[in-house]
């Protein structure tokens, strides 16, 4: 079995990262599972939290991503965020910013009286303020 | 027969305009390396998201739990044409191919009895509809304050037609748009996006191995509505290096064309102005013959 694999993350925009990594640990909608060589083909959505991609040298690098799917398959992992970005550029600001587009969200969900909506919106704030908290903890 | 004083003129406005188009093909040009750049940026996750909803579409699209966004509505009586275009004229034939396209579409859905409605992206093409369609449009998206276009107002887009395919406006909605193939060359596109419509083949088969977190059909809840705002993305940065392409090869026309309109001025400014000294000369010789 090979130790590494061909890691891939794509935003709409651009390629963040095209790596060999030994491990990549993804959040995932139905929780955190971490995709190492040889993993079962999988298709997972995300919810919003830390990727941690850890690279044939042993260094870890991680991205903050608020949504999107992993594809994982015997040639290697792509994972599609619709955004994301380093954790060292990740500051209280923008994480304010996201937190304040899902509360909007949510209030447009609830205005629309959508419960499914509701229920998507509200858990996405609550995963956006728990990798605020995350962050803010790991860091102070 | 204009004075040498007007074809003074009219060369130095000549050589203006010259100027003008120059640099504006200049910077179509340098418009144009960024916007294919962007293109080919975004090009990996549109491929990407084609390929897992194609094969995803491929083994749930059967069952009757299908999503809407893929079985439809099961009608197809109200047609939505999103046509985009540019924000600004001088880009040669570039506008009007794509409001041609949807033009004939629209006759033709018109004809078979299909109610039309018109979205327009871009102000160009919303002018050109006007005259005949006015009372079709159904809304308008504003671009001509974005700089670069950005994935937020491709998701901005198509938060708006999911609201409205929710709401029941449309059945079908089809874009128009111009793909991007060279300089000389863009193909004015239709493409269905609503209910999701993809090529044959375009899903690999291993797709059927894939465990699916949470479900296949959850996931594919989850993804169409980010295929129709990939799909909305893709189309505008192909319609924006388009059109960048299309200027660039207009306005290299057009500075070619200036350049032959002085050639020619110049000649006939040199003619007139020698035709005037024979003339004098001869006056002077035949008065000086004449004493």
């Amino acid at each position: 079995m090979a130790d590494t694999m061909q890691f891939d993350l794509v935003s709409p925009e651009r390629r963040l990262a095209s790596v060999q990594a030994r491990e990549v640990r993804i959040p995932g909608a139905d929780g955190d599972l971490t995709a190492m060589p040889g993993h079962a083909p999988l298709i997972t959505t995300l919810r919003p939290g830390i990727l941690r991609i850890i690279k044939a040298d042993g260094a870890s690098e991680d991205y903050a991503v608020t949504g999107g799917f992993a594809e994982i398959s015997a040639a290697g992992t792509s994972l599609l965020a619709e955004e994301a970005l380093p954790v060292a550029e990740l500051t209280q600001d923008v994480v304010k910013g996201f937190v304040a587009r899902a509360e909007e969200q949510l209030r447009a969900a609830k205005d629309a009286g959508h419960h499914d909506l509701v229920d998507d919106a509200a858990k996405l704030l609550a995963d956006l303020v728990a990798m605020g908290d995350h962050i803010g903890g790991g860091k102070g | 027969m204009p004075s040498l004083k007007d074809l003074k003129n009219r060369i130095a406005s000549v050589k203006s305009t010259r100027k003008i188009t120059k640099a504006m093909q200049m910077v179509a040009a340098a418009k144009l390396r960024r916007a294919q750049e962007a293109a080919e940026a975004a090009r990996p996750y549109a491929e990407r998201m084609t390929a897992v909803v194609s094969g995803l579409a491929a083994s749930v699209g059967g069952s009757d739990s299908a999503p809407r966004l893929l079985s439809g509505t099961g009608s197809d009586k109200t047609h939505l044409l999103v046509v985009m275009t540019a924000e600004r004229g001088l880009c040669g034939g570039f506008n009007s191919t794509i409001v041609r396209l949807a033009r004939a579409k629209a006759q033709e859905l018109i004809a078979q009895g299909k109610t039309v409605k018109i979205m327009t992206v871009g102000k160009k093409g919303r002018e050109q509809l006007k005259r005949d369609y006015a009372n079709l449009f159904v809304a308008h998206v504003d671009l001509s304050e974005v700089k670069r276009i950005g994935y937020e107002n491709a998701q901005s887009i198509a938060r708006d037609l999911l609201r409205r395919y929710d709401a029941g406006e449309f059945d079908v909605a089809t874009i128009f748009f111009n793909r991007f193939q060279s300089v000389i060359s863009q193909v004015p596109t239709a493409q269905q996006i609503i209910p999701a419509k993809f090529e044959d083949g375009a899903a690999d088969a291993a797709s059927s191995l894939y465990d699916y977190e949470p479900s296949e059909e959850g996931i594919l809840a989850d993804l169409l509505p980010r295929g129709v705002a990939t799909q909305v993305f893709t189309a505008l940065l192909e319609n924006g290096a388009s059109e960048q392409g299309a200027r660039m090869s207009a306005m290299d026309n057009a500075t070619r064309n200036a350049g032959d309109m002085i050639d020619k001025l110049t000649i006939i400014y040199n003619r007139s102005r020698q035709a005037a000294i024979t003339k004098e000369l001869i006056e002077i010789i035949s008065g000086a013959e004449a004493l």
